[in-house]
This record gives structure tokens, C-alpha cells and sequence, in this order.
């Protein structure tokens, strides 16, 4: 199987004024290709300083980073930059949409970064991604005119449409009611089926029993890194009570 | 990266924000609207200038009696009366630059015929007159030599006058009219000049001989103005000099006395007009663009204050690959964009003020396609200058920081 991530021995420092804090503590894994990988931990424990890295947004202060293959250590910005956009899919808590843009526009945006891909096909690949999260119909809404989960869909489109080797999410569900929750578990499921690669950080153990492997950080460690019965999202939805809509 | 695409982010990110693109726009729409309407006003009124002074003749040469000056203080010319008829025998004689010369001697008074009114004023001249101050007889006659040796009762008169004289329409010319006490004949009718841009009305004149005007209206011997006109427009200054040599020999005036009169060519009138607008015009656009600098300023402040309330779309484009460069050309092209058509807009606007206030002063509608040329680099400029600091400081932001922002 082909590795998607590999980190070696990360470590991040933070220097808060004369103080360090050692955010990651030396941190190995692999990732290989079509695993669904849950990071739990704590609040704190550094799920987040190890995604940005992932994410090619943060730099390691030591260790090694590959993804797909290359390594990501002694990049420049601007290197880093074109890695997350043709490597990297980001999917955030806040959804982090362009308010008064269509939901077309924002998954669109990606591609705007990509000067090799042309307009039309642009347009072409924005439409299938929206198909992919089943927003068909919503195309030229708003986010305003969206739902939260909704919104959380046409963010996943856009971290899907510059067909990345992986998909990094964190929290994608903290913002949403359990129901909701569900159903965009279901969607990364789904996804992860068709081949999507996927590190999904969390602190809840009830969605990530719906991934396929747990990796337990806490206070910069590692401390346990197993697979999971994975349980299906869409069969947790249907056994949910139907007067879950209060 | 690819220019359409950050033209397309850039537009986008435009219209989003109407308003504020709009109340962005308006400091750019003043400014440049400002300077294209001074600097085309500037043109206008030089221009029209110019064709006043065309319009009474690049050659014309007037001559005036001197301000009697006392300690330097000009206190009158009633009582120094110079000219003399004999001047302008010596000019004609002698003057080998000045084509043709008259005497000018004019009043005011009260234009009657039948019942109806006009106040007017009255030039008297000989038969070369017209030909120098450039007017011409629409029907009728010039009056001849012979009527100024006899002092004739007779007058050529402007458009204004016939209208107000003979409101019903029936021919002046034959019709006897008088100037305060004194008949006069109408033989001639002149056509007409409309106003001047001083707003004066070049139509509200009667003509007669000088003899008329000094012998029967005056009772005077001595003449206000001498006119004459030089034989090209390259002798002006020559004909000016021969004309200044010839009334120092009549007058008498030794070396150590000062002229007792003055000439001034067309060209002078001209260049003392022209300077004086020219400076004006500088000073206007100089404020104008004083008014466009701030206006620069303010767009360079939505700008910084967009930079910061857009945080966390800047972390957003960072964190899907945009590249420092890419958020640089961004927030550049936005504000070169805002510049241009608050530009477009202020160019417009600038030009159909300067088109209102020419056509309501009566002068030319001028377009300088180099004040508008200027205008366009001068906003593209502007745009570039002012939105370069926002534009640094979005890209320097670091996405995580970025995303994080609230
Ligand atoms: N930019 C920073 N500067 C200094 N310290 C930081 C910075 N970012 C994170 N840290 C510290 O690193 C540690 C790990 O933070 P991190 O955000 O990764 O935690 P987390 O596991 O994502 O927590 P949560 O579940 O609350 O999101 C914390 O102690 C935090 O204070
Ligand atoms: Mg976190």
C-alpha cells in the first residue's frame, strides 16, 4: 500500500516569551493509502499543532515530514503553499466559507490557485464535488441560505475538489448537533469507501468509532495508536429516536 | 499563478462589498473628476481667449493715451487729452508695417427711434474701421472717406441694436435714428459677433464716422484710441515699435520724457491673459490633486481596515494554497480596480462638469486626452502606491494565526 503521511520524531516548540512549550514531543506514524485515522486526545494535547503540520500550514521544529512520497521539511512558504493546494484537503470546524459567495465559488476557489486547470474545468469539477456531498440543488445558494450542515458539505466539496491525497479535518463535527454529526460521518465514510484517505481529529470517541484507526495523543505523546471496529455512521443515524427534531 | 484568476478573485472579492467598493470609489471619483474639470476649464477659457483675440484680429494694434501718473499713482486721464487726428495722418504716412489706421472716438447715450428705446454706445472711426476691428456689413454700405470729410449724419448698427430699435421687423437700412439729440442715418447693418466671453454683447454698437462723433455728439478735437493693423501677423511687434517712433516725433517728447500714450498689440493682451490663466490653472489642479491625495488616503484606509476584517478569509485562500504573492496581487489588483473605475467614473464626471460650466460661459468645450491620460495612470498609480501597504501586510499574516482570528 502506498504511504500517504509519514512523520518521523516531530517535535514542536513554542516560544512564549521565555518560555518553551513543547506542544509535540516526538511523534511517529504512517498513514497509507484509503485509511480513515481519528487523532484523539485531550484538550490541549496538541491534535491541532500536529494537523497544521500535517496540513503543511505549521513547520515542525524537528523531525521528518513526507507526504505522498516527498519530504516537506526545508520548503519554502511559497512551496508549502502549492503542496496544500494540490496535496491537501482542509476541512475546518468553522467551515471558513467566503460569505455572499455561491457555494459553486467557494469549492470553485481552490482551483483559482491551480493556474494549470482551465475555467471550464474548474466549473466542471466544482459541480461533481457539490454532487459528491449530494448539494446539487444548492449550488448558487449563499451560505447564509445553507444550514450548518450544509455549509460543512460545500466546505468538504471544496477541500475535495483539488482531488488531494488526503483529507485533513479538525473538529469538523464540533459545531454540529448529533444528528448532523452523523450524517457528515456518514459522508466522510462514504467518501473513504470510494479511496479518500482521511485524518479526522476529534474528542469524542463517539464519532471516532465511525473511523477505522485511533491515534491517542496526549501532552505531546503518542499514546496509543490501534485500529477500530468501525462502526457504520449510517446505521447510527437510522437507530437514532426520530423525535431527535425536539 | 494565473493573472485572470486573480482578477477574477479580486473582482469577486469586489462585489461582495458594494458599498464599501463604492464609498472606496469616492474620494478618486472627486479627485480625478476635479482635476479633468480644472484642467479642461484651464483649456477652455485659453482657448476661447484666443479666439476673441483672433476674432477682433491678431494684427489689430491699439494706441490710448497714458495714465497720468503722479508718484507712481495713476490719478486719471480726463484731463490729458494726446491723440490728435494729426497722429494718425503721421501713422498712415509714414508707417511702412501698418496696413491700415483710425481714429476711435466713442459715447454713450440714449438711441431713439419711434417710440421705442435703447441705451447704446456709439465708436466713431473712418471707412477703414471695420476692416480692422474685424467687422463686416451684413446689408447695407460701409460709409466712405467723402462721409468722414463732411462729418455725414449717418451709422452702421449691430444686431442687438436693430432688434431693439426695429422689433417689428422692417428694414433699418434708409431709416433715420437718433443718438440723443443728433439724426442718423442707417445705411448699413453689421453681422453678428454674439457675445464675447466676458459675456459682453459685441452686437450692441453703432458705427459712424469719427468726425460725427467728435464735431456733432462731442464737440471735442481730440481722439480716445487709435487702431490700426499691422500687414501680417509677424509685423505686429514692428508696426507696434514704428508706430511708438513715429507719435514720440509728433508728440515732441526729448529722450528724457516718458511716452504720453501706450500701445498694446493683440499679442500682449494674449500672453498677459494667457499667463494669468495658465497660473490659475495650475493653482486649481494642484488642489485638485490635493483632493485626489486624499482620496489615495482613504482608499488605503478601507484597505488596511478590509485587511483586518478579512483576517480570517486571508487564513482561508493561505490555507487552500494561496501563496503570498497571490494575496499580494489580490488586495493590489482590488485597489488599482477601486482606483481605475472611481477614475472612469471621476473622468466622466469631470468631463460633463467642465461640458455644463463651458456651454454656460459661452466658451469652447475642450477634451485634453493628455489630462485624461494622466488621470488614468495617475489612478493605476494610486491604486498600486496606496494598496501596497494593505496588500504587504495581508500577505505577511500567518494562516494559522489567521484562521484562528475572530
Ligand atoms: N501558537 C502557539 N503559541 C504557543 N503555544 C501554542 C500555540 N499553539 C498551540 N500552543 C500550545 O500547544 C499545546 C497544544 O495545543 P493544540 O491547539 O494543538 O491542542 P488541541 O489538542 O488541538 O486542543 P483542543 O482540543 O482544545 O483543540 C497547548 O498547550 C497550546 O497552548
Ligand atoms: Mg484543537
Amino acid at each position: 500500500m502506498n504511504e500517504i503521511l509519514k512523520v518521523e520524531n516531530l517535535r514542536r516548540v513554542f516560544d512564549v516569551g521565555a518560555e518553551k512549550v513543547h506542544a509535540l514531543k516526538g511523534i511517529s506514524f504512517t498513514v497509507t493509502e484509503n485509511e480513515f485515522v481519528s487523532i484523539m486526545g485531550t484538550s490541549g494535547s496538541g491534535k491541532s499543532t500536529l494537523l497544521n503540520i500535517l496540513g503543511c500550514l505549521d513547520t515542525p521544529t524537528s523531525g521528518e515530514y513526507y507526504i505522498d512520497g516527498i519530504s516537506v521539511s526545508d520548503r519554502t512558504k511559497d512551496e508549502l503553499s502549492v503542496i496544500r493546494n494540490r496535496k491537501i484537503g482542509f476541512v475546518f470546524q468553522a467551515y471558513n466559507l467566503l460569505a455572499r459567495t455561491s457555494a459553486l465559488e467557494n469549492v470553485e476557489l481552490p482551483l483559482l490557485y491551480n493556474s494549470s486547470i482551465s475555467a471550464s474545468e474548474r466549473h466542471e469539477r466544482a459541480k461533481h464535488a457539490l454532487e459528491l456531498v449530494g448539494l446539487q440543488e444548492r449550488m448558487y445558494h449563499m451560505p447564509n441560505q445553507l444550514s450548518g450542515g450544509q455549509q460543512q458539505r460545500v466546505a468538504i466539496a471544496r477541500a475535495l475538489v483539488n482531488d488531494p491525497v488526503i483529507l485533513l479535518a479538525d473538529e469538523a463535527t464540533g459545531n454540529l448537533d448529533t444528528r448532523t454529526s452523523y450524517e457528515i460521518m456518514s459522508l466522510f465514510q462514504e467518501l473513504n469507501a470510494q479511496g479518500k484517505t482521511i485524518a479526522f481529529v476529534t474528542h469524542e470517541p463517539d464519532i471516532a468509532v465511525f473511523t477505522g484507526r485511533t491515534i491517542q495523543l496526549r501532552d505531546g505523546h503518542i499514546v496509543k495508536d490501534e485500529p477500530v471496529k468501525t462502526q457504520s455512521a449510517r446505521a447510527a443515524l437510522e437507530a437514532l429516536p426520530p423525535s431527535d427534531d425536539y | 499563478m494565473n493573472f485572470f484568476n486573480l482578477l477574477k478573485i479580486a473582482l469577486q472579492a469586489i462585489k461582495r462589498n458594494k458599498t464599501r467598493a463604492l464609498l472606496t470609489m469616492l474620494g478618486i471619483i472627486i479627485g480625478i473628476g476635479a482635476v479633468i474639470t480644472m484642467v479642461s476649464l484651464g483649456q477652455s477659457s485659453k482657448q476661447s481667449i484666443n479666439d476673441q483675440i483672433s476674432d477682433m484680429g491678431t494684427n489689430l494694434i491699439t494706441v490710448r493715451r497714458a495714465w497720468n501718473r503722479r508718484a507712481g499713482v495713476n490719478v486719471g486721464t480726463t484731463n490729458v487729452q494726446t491723440l490728435k487726428i494729426a497722429d494718425v495722418n503721421a501713422i498712415a504716412d509714414r508707417a511702412k508695417y501698418i496696413a491700415s489706421v483710425s481714429p476711435v472716438v466713442s459715447s454713450s447715450g440714449q438711441l431713439i427711434y419711434g417710440s421705442n428705446n435703447w441705451p447704446g454706445s456709439i465708436q466713431g472711426g473712418n471707412e477703414q474701421f471695420l476692416s480692422i476691428r474685424k467687422f463686416a456689413i451684413a446689408s447695407g454700405t460701409n460709409f466712405t472717406a467723402d462721409d468722414v470729410r463732411s462729418s455725414a449724419k449717418v451709422c452702421i448698427i449691430g444686431k442687438t441694436v436693430q432688434d431693439n430699435l426695429f422689433p417689428d421687423g422692417e428694414s433699418p437700412l434708409g431709416k433715420v435714428i437718433r443718438f440723443g439729440r443728433i439724426p442718423l442715418k442707417v445705411i448699413g447693418v453689421l453681422e453678428s459677433k454674439g457675445n464675447n466671453q466676458m459675456g459682453q454683447d459685441q452686437d450692441d454698437i453703432v458705427i459712424a464716422p469719427y468726425t460725427t462723433v467728435q464735431k456733432r455728439i462731442l464737440a471735442v478735437t481730440y481722439l480716445q484710441q487709435i487702431v490700426a493693423s499691422a500687414v501680417g501677423e509677424n509685423y505686429v511687434d514692428l508696426a507696434a515699435m514704428e508706430i511708438e517712433n513715429i507719435l514720440r516725433g509728433t508728440h515732441r517728447l526729448t529722450a528724457d520724457k516718458d511716452n504720453d500714450f501706450e500701445v498694446f498689440t493683440q499679442q500682449e493682451m494674449l500672453e498677459t491673459m494667457t499667463s494669468v490663466i495658465g497660473f490659475l490653472t495650475i493653482l486649481l489642479a494642484f488642489i485638485a490633486a490635493i483632493s485626489l491625495l486624499v482620496g489615495g488616503i482613504g482608499i488605503m484606509n478601507i484597505m488596511l481596515v478590509t485587511v483586518t476584517e478579512r483576517t480570517k478569509e486571508i487564513g482561508l485562500r493561505m490555507s487552500i494554497g494561496a501563496t503570498k504573492k497571490d494575496i499580494i496581487q489580490q488586495f493590489l489588483y482590488e485597489s488599482i480596480i477601486l482606483c481605475l473605475i472611481g477614475g472612469l467614473v471621476g473622468i466622466l464626471f469631470g468631463l460633463g462638469a467642465s461640458y455644463v460650466i463651458s456651454s454656460a460661459l459661452n466658451w469652447p468645450f475642450i477634451i485634453s486626452p493628455m489630462a485624461v491620460g494622466i488621470s488614468f495612470v495617475v489612478c493605476a498609480a494610486t491604486g498600486i502606491f496606496f494598496g501596497l501597504y494593505p496588500a504587504m501586510k495581508a500577505a505577511s499574516l500567518d494562516p494559522i494565526q489567521a484562521l484562528r482570528y475572530e
